[in-house]
């Protein structure tokens, strides 16, 4: 329960007496919500470069990377600012923090989309015949499923929506079981035929990427509860997040 | 707002007898208060509950139910006009010196009753000591300064007792190194930050139990501020101390304990850590984050 009892004030919840700040939050939580539309993109990008075997997509991948290293450090830059001149607290202060660790989290997704874009340029331009649908088929299972984590938790975290946050964190353990799953399957494709190996290879660091973006969003789904509840919900397993326990 | 000499420590006549110790139970917390948080501690100094103040027909304060522990240091924040100074006033019965103020409700300094008529209010104001907004020390020596309050009270004898109590509190307010040379000089000749110190200092001579302080840093610079921060936390080893301040950075950086007051009413009280990272009413929020209209 929040409280909101006691004699009413003339009171505006979301506006700071000192509008400047309010700008500056605003600006902190747009770059932050650029950084997460152009990473959901960087791995849409990748996965259907992989799909088409299209070299050049991949490459504009590898390439737009440095856009999204480029916010982290404007957002961090702003950060500091933030940190530094107006001495933030209370849901200013957890806004800001957990912002932070999310544009880091949000970098690192970027990286991984990178990995699997240079995968994807491995794979067709090596020698060997391109490899079949067979063999990347747990990629794109697992990327729908990341993709939708990663989708999720930027839309919480716009709208603030902790019971969503806390669904994503929740959806984490569907993908580790996939990606369990996809890593028996490749291993029998390489006991099958020796000639998969490379190719198995590439597609292991693909769907350990994608693992890994689960990973990531699932942190930012935490960051959210902290945000909103004040609740820091990291290292508790997801199914023991007791939603009634977290009102105030 | 500036207690004279007289209010604070002038003896009219012999205090009498301290009033029978009696088993005090623990005040119960009345039901069905606005109050978001613990009001209670584990080991309380001073209690109130159901305090009240009125200023002839108009409510300063209402219901103000608070406990302060022993060597803690409670912050009370809030806008201007919200009680918080009133509240604090109460607590060595400052009040009583406007006419027009009547306090109601039970406050309690170690069990006792600050309002029983057989304690002296002297007595009370040398064990609750209060330093001011203003430093405002007398127009007499440093040295003098210092030693009014243990004299008129009887803390010592002769010189060399007195010279004792007045190292100690300049040594403990940190002073003594600035001023050991010079202590026939006046108090007011001393900078800004120098006579605040030296304020704490004459509070100190008198081995209060707790000491209040009203905004005691805002004609102060950063500097002489943080020095009196630095007092405030090594004071905080043998005294109680709650601390009015307009500054949420100060009470953040002080305190273990903050109340938030709001329009005479106690709203909000918990560890400082909570409530500047995780305030519980929508007030307190607005309040410390800047959104207050």
């Amino acid at each position: 329960m929040k409280h909101t009892s006691a004699r009413q004030a003339p009171r505006n919840a979301e506006e700071h007496t000192f509008k400047r700040f309010d700008q500056e939050l605003a600006h902190l939580n747009r770059i932050v919500l650029r950084m997460g539309g152009l990473v959901e993109d960087q791995i849409a990008k990748a996965m259907s470069a992989l799909r088409d075997a299209d070299l050049d997509t991949a490459r504009n991948v590898v390439a737009r990377d440095h856009v999204v290293n480029f916010l982290d450090v404007q957002a961090d830059e702003q950060i500091v600012n933030l940190l530094a001149l107006r001495q933030p607290v209370g849901k200013d202060l957890r806004m800001i923090l957990s912002l932070g660790k999310t544009v880091t989290d949000l970098e690192r997704i970027g990286d991984e989309a990178e990995r699997i874009a240079r995968m994807t340029i491995d794979i067709y331009s090596s020698s060997n015949p391109p490899p079949d649908a067979r063999l990347l088929s747990d990629a794109f299972r697992m990327s729908t499923l990341a993709t939708r984590m990663l989708h999720d938790v930027l839309d919480a975290l716009a709208r603030l929506d902790v019971e969503k946050a806390i669904q994503v964190a929740r959806g984490d353990v569907e993908l580790d079981s996939e990606f369990q799953a996809a890593l028996r399957r490749l291993s029998t494709y390489i006991m099958e035929d020796a000639r998969n190996v490379g190719h198995t290879i590439n597609v292991t660091f693909i769907v350990k990427s994608l693992e890994r973006i689960g990973d990531h969003s699932k942190n930012i789904a935490e960051y959210v509860v902290f945000l909103v509840k004040g609740k820091d919900v990291r290292h508790v397993s997801p199914e023991s997040i007791d939603t009634g326990e977290l009102g105030r | 707002m500036n207690a004279t000499a007289s209010e604070m420590l002038l003896v009219n006549e012999p205090p009498p007898p301290p009033p029978p110790a009696e088993p005090v139970a623990a005040d119960p917390v009345p039901a069905g208060i606005e109050t978001v948080g613990r009001i209670t501690v584990d080991q309380p100094r001073m209690t109130s509950r159901n305090v009240s103040v009125m200023y002839g027909d108009k409510m300063g304060i209402e219901d103000v139910n608070l406990d302060i522990g022993k060597n803690e240091v409670l912050a009370m924040i809030g806008p201007s006009g919200c009680g918080k100074s009133t509240f604090l006033r109460c607590l060595n019965r400052m009040n009583d010196t406007v006419d027009v103020c009547r306090v109601t409700g039970t406050i309690r300094l170690d069990g006792e009753d600050v309002h029983d008529p057989r304690l002296d209010v002297v007595q009370l104001r040398a064990r609750v000591g209060m330093v001011f907004q203003k430093p405002n020390p007398f127009p007499k020596s440093i040295y003098d300064n210092v030693a009014y309050g243990p004299r008129i009270h009887g803390l010592a004898e002769g010189r060399r007792e007195t010279d004792a109590i007045v190292q100690r509190s300049l040594e403990k307010a940190g002073l003594w190194n600035e001023v050991r040379d010079r202590l026939e000089q006046p108090g007011t000749g001393l900078s800004g930050g120098q006579q605040q110190r030296l304020c704490i200092a004459r509070a100190i001579a008198v081995s209060p139990e707790v000491i209040l302080m009203d905004e005691p840093c805002s004609a102060l610079d950063p500097i002489a501020t943080a020095r009196i921060e630095e007092l405030i936390d090594e004071l905080r080893e043998n005294y109680t101390i709650v601390i009015v301040t307009h500054s949420m950075q100060q009470a953040a950086r002080v305190s273990q304990r903050t109340a938030y007051f709001h329009l005479g009413r106690l709203i909000e009280v918990g560890e400082t850590s909570q409530i500047f990272t995780n305030p519980r009413h929508d007030l307190t929020e607005d309040y410390i984050t800047g959104r207050f209209g």
